[in-house]
């Protein structure tokens, strides 16, 4: 049994994905937003340094970099050590991925713009408000339901899928940033004289020794 | 280096400019003959080209893997990948597991510009499979015919590794190994967990310079009597800086530390004056003269389109096995109907790549580890070299030949796709929670992958499409394909392997461990070690060359690369692919200065 409320959401979802279900079919008529670029092609060039939609134009409305930035805010909010997803380029990031013009990319185009129509729906249907002008608390009540597949409810099982790829995006785009190395205490990329491997003090701690057993 | 058109009689020419193209080159230009190289990609010039420091934000998409860079944006590969706009192939069954699939690249040096390094020398079982088990065939020679070209490529282009003395896993001579890098904590876990389990652990080989090559001592060992080659190649060894232990091998590597063609093969040829080369230069066919002899080769320009023709007293074929088997298929004649030197009916058969298979784990300990450096050689400090012969001997295992395990862990520059799938440890943590758990879980995962050997079967071949050609208008080539029973169950057995050291380790599998064989193996083509097509023997009727890669019925003609392989031993092939074109060189000149060619 589908309630009313779902139908609703749904029916919202799906109209802010239309134009991206016709766009496979009529490729003559294309909309601006939707990504009719080529890719960088066999031979980019390799030591430029490039920003999103410089390569393909970025292609999601305003309405969804608002929806984009509160949601990968909440998946990866500021702390003391670190940035918020937003800060670091993270909305740029997913504009860019789902504007590509490669499958993978233009079947997660799909999931996301559904996605985010989906979590406005939802939010409007919950608290009356978009899900980008939500406190933290609502936005969790939302998330909570949604964060991991396995426990998901039936209903929520498509916008389960949704944010755990989404999850993967703002992850991925986040954690290979300068920032995000610095997070996590990467600190190689740099020339060094000599490589000497781990120090003995930590080796011991883990029980391993130097020498081949 | 700039690619130059000599309009002269060339002694050789060189069809391919990868490892075999590229040590062929080397060795004949070194000995003085005229060469001319022709490449169908484009001039490469990693010095300049190489992204030695780029971060993942700095590429679109962060730098992950498109249909247009398989390997990731920045990933050497020019103009290449599983599929080349415009250069097509077909297969011959819809079958997704029936089906080839050919990596190629378009650029001078080939793939050795983004291949693995890893450079392991075949073992004298690898030799002789057929007489140790029934299986497939042997080739005409032996481990020691080939041993000294195996201690010339190493001291040339430089290998790091060690000499344990296990089982059909050769130990190189003093002074030709360079010393193996410091391992990683990731390593020296497995190394401690795996041993347990009865599997040996041993410093890995890969062509990287972990110090500065010995060019006081090898060039008079390399070229015995010609002081004019051990003088440029000594010149050449100092140009080479030793690694400085950052940024991933498979961008290439501009302070030319590790071995491709473009780096250390080529600039040394050139700069004997000896050597020439044409990029863009896609070769159609050999040429044939009425005397029965090659004459030449017929090639498209690709920048004008226009077809072009090179001559030359021998011609070699070292543009990757598949692509050698094309030029010869597609060179017909009434004399040779059935496309060049194929009196044997052989090219194009018994193609093999390797059998692969791979798990992750993720390990507790690993967790939460204080930050260090972990980029080191850029992977492969220790690998598992195979451990069953004896087992298979007595008939324990249910496969007949061998894999080696590859591993990597640590904490590597974070990238797209490091943290994916985390939300199987997390439970679908965000938030706050979400960057503690990344915290804690980054470094602690370790990749296995296995590489093992295929076993040569009649159903796993290539041949001309009648109905296909690329854009230049050359016939294209269409693909057979099908694993036995001793690869799938071989990766199977990796599986299995894979989860046994990911328990040892106190670990969990990430993801299925695959008990079916025929799920756990990897697509015909996709570890990219495709070699055979073309094989060598000792019997004209069976083979298409001989153990000097010339081809039986074409004196002047010699297939230099993988094709010539009748077994695809779990080594990776490039270390012996160039041992193998410095022995075939060895004799081509011989035979020039013997008039003989």
């Amino acid at each position: 049994m589908t309630d009313r409320r779902t139908t609703i959401k749904w029916m919202l979802a799906a109209a802010a994905a239309m134009p991206l279900l016709n766009q496979r079919a009529a490729s003559a008529e294309v909309s601006a937003w939707l990504p009719t670029a080529n890719g960088y092609g066999g031979d980019p060039k390799l030591t430029k340094i490039y920003h999103p939609g410089e390569v393909w134009p970025l292609t999601l409305s305003a309405a969804q970099r608002r929806t984009a930035a509160a949601l990968c805010n909440t998946i990866l909010p500021g702390d003391a050590r670190s940035p918020s997803a937003e800060s670091v380029g993270i909305v740029d990031f997913i504009d860019e991925w789902v504007s590509a013009p490669y499958t993978r990319q233009l079947d997660d185009r799909r999931i996301v713009l559904e996605g985010l129509a989906w979590m406005d729906a939802e939010a409007l249907l919950r608290f009356e408000k978009y899900f980008a002008e939500l406190d933290e608390s609502q936005q969790h009540a939302i998330c909570d339901d949604i964060c991991y597949e396995p426990k998901a409810a039936a209903k929520f099982a498509r916008a389960a899928k949704f944010f755990t790829r989404y999850r993967d995006l703002t992850v991925g785009g986040y954690y290979s940033t300068p920032a995000g190395h610095q997070d996590l205490g990467y600190i190689g990329n740099v020339p060094l004289l000599k490589f000497d491997g781990p120090p003995v003090e930590l080796l011991r701690k883990l029980g391993l020794g130097k020498e081949p057993a | 280096m700039t690619p130059t058109a000599k309009h002269k009689q060339y002694d050789v020419i060189v069809v391919g400019s990868g490892a075999a193209g590229g040590q062929t080159a080397y060795t004949l230009s070194m000995e003085g003959a005229k060469v001319l190289m022709l490449e169908a990609g484009r001039n490469y010039i990693p010095e300049q080209e190489t992204p030695m420091f780029q971060t993942p934000d700095q590429a679109p998409l962060r730098g992950a893997a498109t249909p247009e860079k398989g390997f990731g944006f920045y990933d050497a590969t020019v103009d290449g990948g599983w599929t080349v706009p415009g250069e097509p192939y077909s297969q011959s069954s819809d079958d997704p597991r029936r089906r080839f699939a050919w990596w190629r690249s378009r650029m001078l040096g080939g793939r050795t510009n983004h291949w693995g390094r890893i450079s392991l020398r075949n073992g004298p079982y690898d030799f002789k499979p057929h007489s140790r088990d029934g299986l497939g065939f042997d080739w005409p020679m032996s481990y020691d015919d080939v041993a000294p070209y195996y201690d010339k490529v190493e001291r040339l282009i430089g290998v790091y590794g060690t000499s344990e003395g296990l089982e059909n896993t050769p130990n190189s001579p003093d002074g030709c190994l360079l010393p193996p890098p410091a391992p990683l904590v990731s390593d020296y876990l497995v190394q401690q967990r795996a041993t347990r389990l009865g599997i040996p652990i041993i410093p890995g080989h890969r062509a990287v310079l972990t110090q500065q090559l010995d060019f006081k001592r090898s060039p008079a060992l390399l070229h015995p009597g010609n002081l004019k080659a051990q003088k440029i190649i000594a010149a050449h060894m100092q140009q080479r800086a030793a690694c400085f232990w950052a940024t991933d091998c498979g961008r290439g590597c501009s302070i030319r530390a590790n071995y491709q063609s473009t780096t250390v093969h080529l600039p040394p040829a050139l700069a004997t004056g000896n050597l020439h080369i044409v990029t863009d230069a896609m070769v159609s066919e050999v040429l044939m003269g009425r005397d029965g002899l090659a004459k030449g080769v017929k090639y498209i320009d690709r920048i004008s389109g226009g077809e072009r023709v090179a001559a030359a007293r021998v011609v070699v074929l070292a543009a990757s096995a598949c692509e050698t088997v094309r030029i010869l298929l597609n060179s017909k004649s009434a004399q040779f109907p059935q496309g060049l030197a194929n009196s044997s009916g052989r090219v194009g058969r018994y193609l093999m790549d390797t059998v692969g298979s791979s798990l992750r784990g993720q390990v507790p300990l690993l967790e939460s580890l204080p930050p260090q450096n972990e980029d080191g050689a850029s992977g492969h400090a220790f690998y598992a070299p195979w451990w069953g012969y004896q087992d298979q001997q007595k008939g324990r295992l249910d496969f007949a030949r061998g894999y080696h395990i590859e591993f990597g862990g640590g904490r590597r520059m974070p990238d797209f796709g490091t943290l994916r799938g985390i939300e199987s440890l997390t439970g679908g943590s965000y938030g706050n929670k979400l960057k503690d758990d990344a915290r804690r879980y980054y470094g602690s995962f370790v990749g296995f992958a296995g590489r093992g050997e295929m076993i040569p079967n009649e159903k796993s071949y290539c041949e001309v499409d009648p109905n296909l050609k690329d854009k230049w208008g050359i016939p294209a080539l269409r693909f057979h394909w099908q694993w036995s029973d001793h690869e799938t169950r071989q990766a199977a057995h990796m599986q299995k392997t894979f989860a046994g050291i990911i328990e040892a380790m106190g670990g969990r599998v990430m993801g299925e461990v695959k008990s079916d064989g025929a799920e756990a193996i990897s697509p015909g083509g996709f570890i990219i070690h495709e070699v055979g097509g073309a094989m060598m023997g000792a019997d004209r009727k069976t083979s298409v060359t001989n153990q000097w890669c010339q081809t039986w019925d074409v004196k002047n003609l010699f297939l230099n690369d993988g094709a010539v392989f009748v077994s695809n031993a779990d080594k990776n092939p490039t270390l012996t692919i160039m041992a193998l074109a410095w022995r075939a060189s060895d004799h081509i000149a011989r035979l020039m200065r013997r008039k003989e060619l």
